[in-house]
């Protein structure tokens, strides 16, 4: 990247550490925080949706809702996270592949199982065999989101189905009292009020998540992990101009210096909203504010 | 109109049989000499080399992807890319699952490292790395094995004294021997596996022709051999 960098034997440790953390390499390692960033940028919001969508089914009158809700809770938070990442991803994968197939293919004589292969025509392949490389690794990206979103969905939708039920029932009461209907209780009275219930149980799933995202690594993604124990391994001086012994123990201290930082930022934040949220609800917080304003004892 | 439609058909087939001569080659990116990734964070080395050349010789367009090696037999069945060209052994047991071209280095031997040079590799601890074919001969002779997810981590295992040797192929091992004082090759070399091949799906059998075809005019006229030496991976045929 420096123009000092043609012959790195040459140069003095500050020159060369200059050189050897700006290797097209290294701008990987970079990069991939960017793509961790974004991973919890659009999981977050998505887990989010399937969570809020789960516990309204889960809450819902209609009992085959109210099953399908609470069987998604159930069986997603009862798989390990490990063995539902590296089966569905494959599943999913071959399932709309199979769907592409039947759609683009009508007249393929052949099986699609043959023995061990998963085979469909070139051009149910998704992404296609011809696409760039940036398509597969998008496509890589977004099952990973996909499948992230719908584990953390179901434990958020396990935490916003025991706020839902922590709203004071009285304020149900009286909003039945005002002639509202059901549907208006719902998004007037009960959503803004149970997210002061809501949010500690989703500021943990919040950690857990930024804590969980090494996991893209077994789908494939290069995330830092990846990064970090491809760059910290032994450098020969055959195969690189930066020869190195093993540092991986200083990448992920990188590392861990990152997430660190990640959750304390985070923590700050999420106590910021926190007392947002609890102005004027019956919860210790909450009254703790009041009395903090000057209200009566 | 019948004529357009027709024409619009032909240029769509012609368009889709000329793409589907992309072929994407699947490699792992962690065993020098073999692959590697490069200062640039390109892939590297004699497979890629290799690689590059019979796809030439093919008339094919390559792409190179990287995966680690645990799931990269599973990867290529399931179609994530066409090819394994990663240093992988042939042996019965891969045979049962995916097909392999024609062996594009001979038998090579896998060498032991350590620490000092007298350790009774029967009596003590050999690190390797999972799935490979030295994996599997140090539990075959039920000697006490300790697995690795990357060679990398086998190594690191042998220099903080989890492991008493390594067990990997020469080529891989020499380098490191070179370059580090504290770690030595023993004098014992094993033999083990059917030479390097490229694996390809079992119902691909014309992708595996058609490399068949290209390995075999490398062998012919001697530039395998010339890469070989090269990049002082295996010995020449």
């Amino acid at each position: 990247m420096f123009n000092f960098c043609t012959d790195p034997d040459t140069l003095p440790t500050l020159q060369w550490f200059a050189c050897f953390l700006t290797t097209g390499k290294h701008m990987g390692f970079y990069a991939s925080f960017g793509t961790v960033l974004l991973l919890l940028a659009i999981t977050a919001p998505a887990a989010l949706l399937f969570g809020f969508g789960g516990a309204s089914a889960a809450r819902s009158r209609i009992l085959p809702l109210s099953w399908l809700g609470k069987a998604y809770i159930a069986l997603v938070r009862g798989v390990p996270d490990i063995a539902f990442f590296l089966f569905f991803v494959i599943a999913l994968d071959q399932a709309l592949e199979w769907m592409r197939h039947q759609v683009k293919c009508p007249d393929w004589d052949q099986p699609i199982r043959q023995g061990n292969d998963f085979v469909v025509c070139a051009q149910a392949k998704l992404p296609l065999g011809t696409a760039p490389q940036w398509v597969h690794e998008t496509y890589g990206f977004s099952l990973a989101v996909l499948t992230f979103a719908i584990v953390f969905g179901a434990f958020a939708a396990n935490v916003l189905y025991g706020a839902m039920r922590a709203v004071p029932h009285a304020q149900i009461e009286t909003a039945e009292a005002y002639g509202m209907s059901h549907r208006q209780t719902f998004w007037r009275i009960l959503v803004p009020q149970m997210w002061v219930y809501a949010l500690p149980g989703l500021s943990n799933l919040w950690m857990v998540l930024i804590k969980a995202t090494p996991l893209l690594f077994l789908l494939g993604v290069e995330d830092i992990v990846y990064w970090a124990r491809e760059l910290g391994g032994t450098a020969n001086p055959r195969f690189t101009d930066y020869p190195h012994g093993d540092w991986r123990m200083w990448y992920f201290l990188a590392l861990l210096i990152f997430y660190l930082g990640f959750t304390r930022v985070s923590e700050l934040v999420l106590d910021r909203i926190m007392r947002r949220l609890s102005h004027g609800q019956a919860t210790a917080g909450g009254e703790a504010q009041r009395r903090a304003a000057g209200g009566p004892p | 109109m019948k004529k357009l439609i027709l024409a619009t058909a032909a240029l769509a087939l012609s368009a889709g049989l000329a793409s589907a001569d992309t072929v994407r080659m699947g490699t792992e990116g962690a065993y020098p000499p073999w692959n590697f990734i490069n200062d640039n964070g390109q892939v590297d080395g004699f497979e890629r080399e290799l690689g590059d050349e019979l796809c030439k010789r093919a008339e094919l367009t390559c792409e190179w992807v990287t995966n680690e090696w645990d799931s990269i037999i599973p990867n290529l069945v399931s179609g994530n890319y066409d090819v394994i060209i990663a240093g992988m052994s042939i042996t019965a047991e891969r045979e049962e699952v995916i097909d392999f071209t024609q062996n594009y280095t001979p038998p090579d031997p896998s060498a032991y490292l350590a620490m000092s040079p007298d350790v009774d590799v029967e009596n003590s601890v050999i690190a390797a790395q999972t799935n490979t074919i030295q994996a599997a001969f140090i539990a075959e002779h039920g000697w006490t094995l300790v697995e690795f997810a990357t060679p990398e981590e086998t190594i690191a295992a042998v220099r903080n004294g989890e492991a008493d040797a390594v067990l990997a192929d020469k080529a891989y091992l020499a380098p490191v021997a070179a370059e580090e004082d504290g770690l030595v090759l023993l004098e014992r070399e094993e033999m083990i596996g059917g030479g390097v091949g490229m694996g390809v799906r079992e119902s691909d059998g014309e992708l595996k022709a058609k490399f068949d075809a290209a390995i075999q005019s490398m062998k012919d006229d001697g530039s395998l051999n010339a890469m070989i030496t090269k990049w002082e991976v295996a010995t020449t045929f």
